[in-house]
């Protein structure tokens, strides 16, 4: 749990725009939203650190001097955990930024293109979470009753767990690897984001024009997808940003411990795991790769918080 | 507020069913037979057929886990693969260790947390304030497990050999063997019975033992131990109480009541003290509770990173062991702590917010 979701879990609701509360100001929901997000410093830095991250991934392949694979044994003045060597600072030797690895691989290029490992699963997490949560989130909050109670007292039982130990047992079963860890997360992580949900939903849908679209006999699927649902994401938008971050941190953890992403495939964490008994002879191979980590994971959380000031109506003064 | 404690302790006693379930069919997920699992690819039939007639693999799985929910209740979580020994035993070696981080890393995050959001609510918009939360956003930002990585190189490394250096791993420096409390004070304690394990659990927490037998040496040792693992596990929680307490206090200080204080005199210390932050405490001590959950998961990776013996290790080692025995006891028991503390957080905040008991 971040900052901001520690928050949201105390006052789920905080995010949920009020259409009146808008309705001086001109342009939609979301074109206020952006303006306001525009105007805050802390948003923008976020934007600025994910945006890097994500160029970083996507162009990781120029970026990187070399093959992450590739071995550098044999060659002149390569040496297994050799200190990073930047010709700019007068080193003389192959410019190797963050040094080599215990496998004498470029440490530089396995950084840069282990962004391409937690980017993409931290989107697809909090992409399936965020559908899965709506629908579990929706149905509860719309329907009420036992299939409301149900849905909810399983939630309850996934909250149950502390969410990384719940990961770790679920990971030990399915096998360690990436793909199992992508399912763990998701899986402690639903709960949440349905949580998220049905309070939104509950509260969007004595709105006026949910009952108006009600009393014009509209079938109650109808009423649920076109009008509830809509204005009731708002929050979860919010949620899903900063649950990036701690999707990242999730598998970054399971990662160092081995259960994660498996060896050659650069991670971060499972990098930090291999390296972890050189901390005290080659200390650079321990910075890097958490440094990236911290990056990303600033850049969601600030970015989430930049996202739920503008979308706060609270603030709306 | 009984009436409210009884529906707490309604909606939280499924919740317990719930994950015992859930961790007892999870084991039994795990693909292929339990006893090539357990005992290895190489199992002769002979061995297996003897393995299953001795864990009732045998039986149907509703009786299976009937039967070990029987079992947890009184205590008994099977047997270790690894080590031979009843799990119970090793929770009560482990458990101790981790509860002592927990509460000396909640303790930090406290500590430093409140004063840290006090005085960037006080400060509002100064540098000061800009600090405290730039601090608080990287906190919260960081990888624990690379925060004490870097943590245990600046104490054991570069600052060796100062008056600040701090021990990298374990809980006490190697050859010290402290003397449980009940020896020091000559306590007779009979092997079995539930003194016993009580006595046995308190003396497991290194620091507490020594510091309640008077073992200064010893004591002084530990805190040394559990200072690096303690301020990595308190990282997060601080930034989150300090950035609590900093927003709880800046809403309580713009309301009327607070202008009222000022208008009739009283002095800005006190006007913080006594009317604003008893009144913002309560989302922070609700925010409190709600970090144990993130402090259960983060013990496993300080411990493996400091090398303590507590619960996270002891399952870590048992994942790469296959253990299920110790795997399934130690994941419930984490779960059942979980679910007691924040039943009490619970029934707290009831007590500190009557509006609660109502809803």
């Amino acid at each position: 749990m971040t900052l901001g979701e520690a928050e949201m879990s105390l006052r789920p609701d905080v995010a949920v725009p009020d259409p009146e509360s808008l309705l001086e100001q001109p342009g939609s929901v979301w074109r206020i939203a952006a303006r306001r997000f525009f105007q805050r410093k802390v948003g923008i830095a976020g934007l600025i650190l994910v945006t890097f991250m994500i160029l970083v991934a996507i162009f990781a392949p120029l970026i990187a001097p070399y093959d992450p694979y590739q071995n550098f044994i044999g060659q002149s003045g390569a040496e297994r955990w050799l200190p990073p060597c930047v010709n700019a600072f007068g080193c003389e030797g192959t410019q190797h930024l963050f040094g080599l690895d215990g496998n004498v691989r470029d440490f530089f290029s396995r950084v840069v293109y282990a962004a391409r490992v937690s980017l993409p699963l931290g989107f697809t997490v909090v992409i399936i979470t965020i559908v899965i949560g709506t629908v579990i989130g929706a149905i509860a909050g719309y329907a009420g009753g036992w299939s409301d109670n149900v849905m909810m007292r399983i939630m309850d039982v996934v909250l149950g767990f502390p969410s990384l130990i719940l990961a770790i047992a679920i990971v030990f079963v399915l096998g360690p690897g990436l793909r199992n860890t992508l399912l763990a997360i998701t899986i402690v992580t639903i709960p949440q984001y349905a949580r998220v949900m049905r309070a939104s939903v509950l509260s969007v849908k004595e709105v006026d024009y949910v009952s108006a679209s009600r009393a014009l006999g509209a079938p109650p699927w109808k009423v649920l997808v076109t009008r509830v649902v809509p204005n009731a994401l708002t929050p979860l938008v919010v949620l899903g940003t900063l649950g990036i971050a701690t999707v990242i941190l999730e598998a970054a953890a399971l990662g160092f411990l081995g259960l994660g992403a498996q060896p050659p495939t650069p991670e971060w964490g499972s990098m930090l795991a291999a390296e972890r008994d050189r901390i005290f002879t080659a200390p650079h191979l321990m910075i890097f790769p958490g440094l990236a980590i911290m990056i990303t994971v600033l850049g969601f959380n600030l970015m989430g918080d930049g996202l739920r000031d503008a979308l706060d109506p609270t603030l709306n003064k | 507020m009984i009436g409210y404690i009884l529906r707490r302790l309604l909606i939280a006693i499924p919740v317990l069913i719930g994950v015992l379930v859930v961790v007892f069919l999870l084991i039994r997920l795990v693909p292929g037979e339990p006893c090539t699992a357990m005992l290895g690819e190489r199992a002769t039939p002979e061995a297996c057929a003897q393995f299953n007639e001795a864990n009732g693999f045998n039986e149907p799985v509703l009786v299976q886990l009937a039967l070990y929910a029987g079992n947890v209740i009184n205590g008994d979580f099977g047997e270790s693969i690894r080590f031979s020994r009843p799990v119970g035993d090793i929770i009560i070696e482990r458990l101790p260790v981790t509860l002592e981080l927990t509460i000396a890393a909640l303790t930090v995050a406290v500590v430093v947390g409140i004063p840290l959001g006090v005085m960037a609510a006080r400060r509002h918009n100064s540098a000061a304030d800009v600090a405290a939360m730039t601090f608080a956003n990287v906190g919260v930002s960081m990888p624990i497990f690379w925060l004490g990585l870097l943590l245990a190189y600046l104490f054991a490394v570069v600052l060796l050999g100062t008056p600040f250096a701090l021990p990298p791993s374990g809980s006490l420096s190697p050859g010290v063997r402290p003397l449980p409390f009940y020896e020091v004070w000559g306590w007779e304690i009979s092997e079995d019975g539930f003194g016993s394990t009580v006595a046995e659990f308190i003396s497991n927490m290194t620091v507490t033992n020594a510091l309640i037998s008077a073992q200064w040496a010893i004591f002084w040792d530990g805190v040394q131990h559990l200072i690096l693992p303690a301020i990595t596990l308190a990282t997060i929680p601080m930034a989150i109480i300090a950035r609590m307490t900093r927003s709880s206090l800046l809403d309580v200080l713009g309301r009327d009541y607070i202008r009222t204080a000022r208008a009739k005199g009283a002095v800005e210390r006190r006007v913080v003290r006594r009317h604003a932050l008893r009144n913002a405490m309560l989302p922070v001590v609700t925010i409190i509770g709600l970090q144990l959950g993130l402090l259960l998961g983060g013990a496993v990776l300080t411990e493996t990173v400091f090398g303590l013996a507590g619960v996270g290790t002891a399952l870590f080692e048992a994942i790469n062991a296959r253990d299920f025995p110790i795997i399934q006891g130690f994941t419930v028991v984490i779960a059942a702590t979980y679910v007691i503390v924040n039943l009490l957080v619970d029934i707290s905040y009831g007590y500190f917010d009557p509006r609660v008991r109502l809803e």
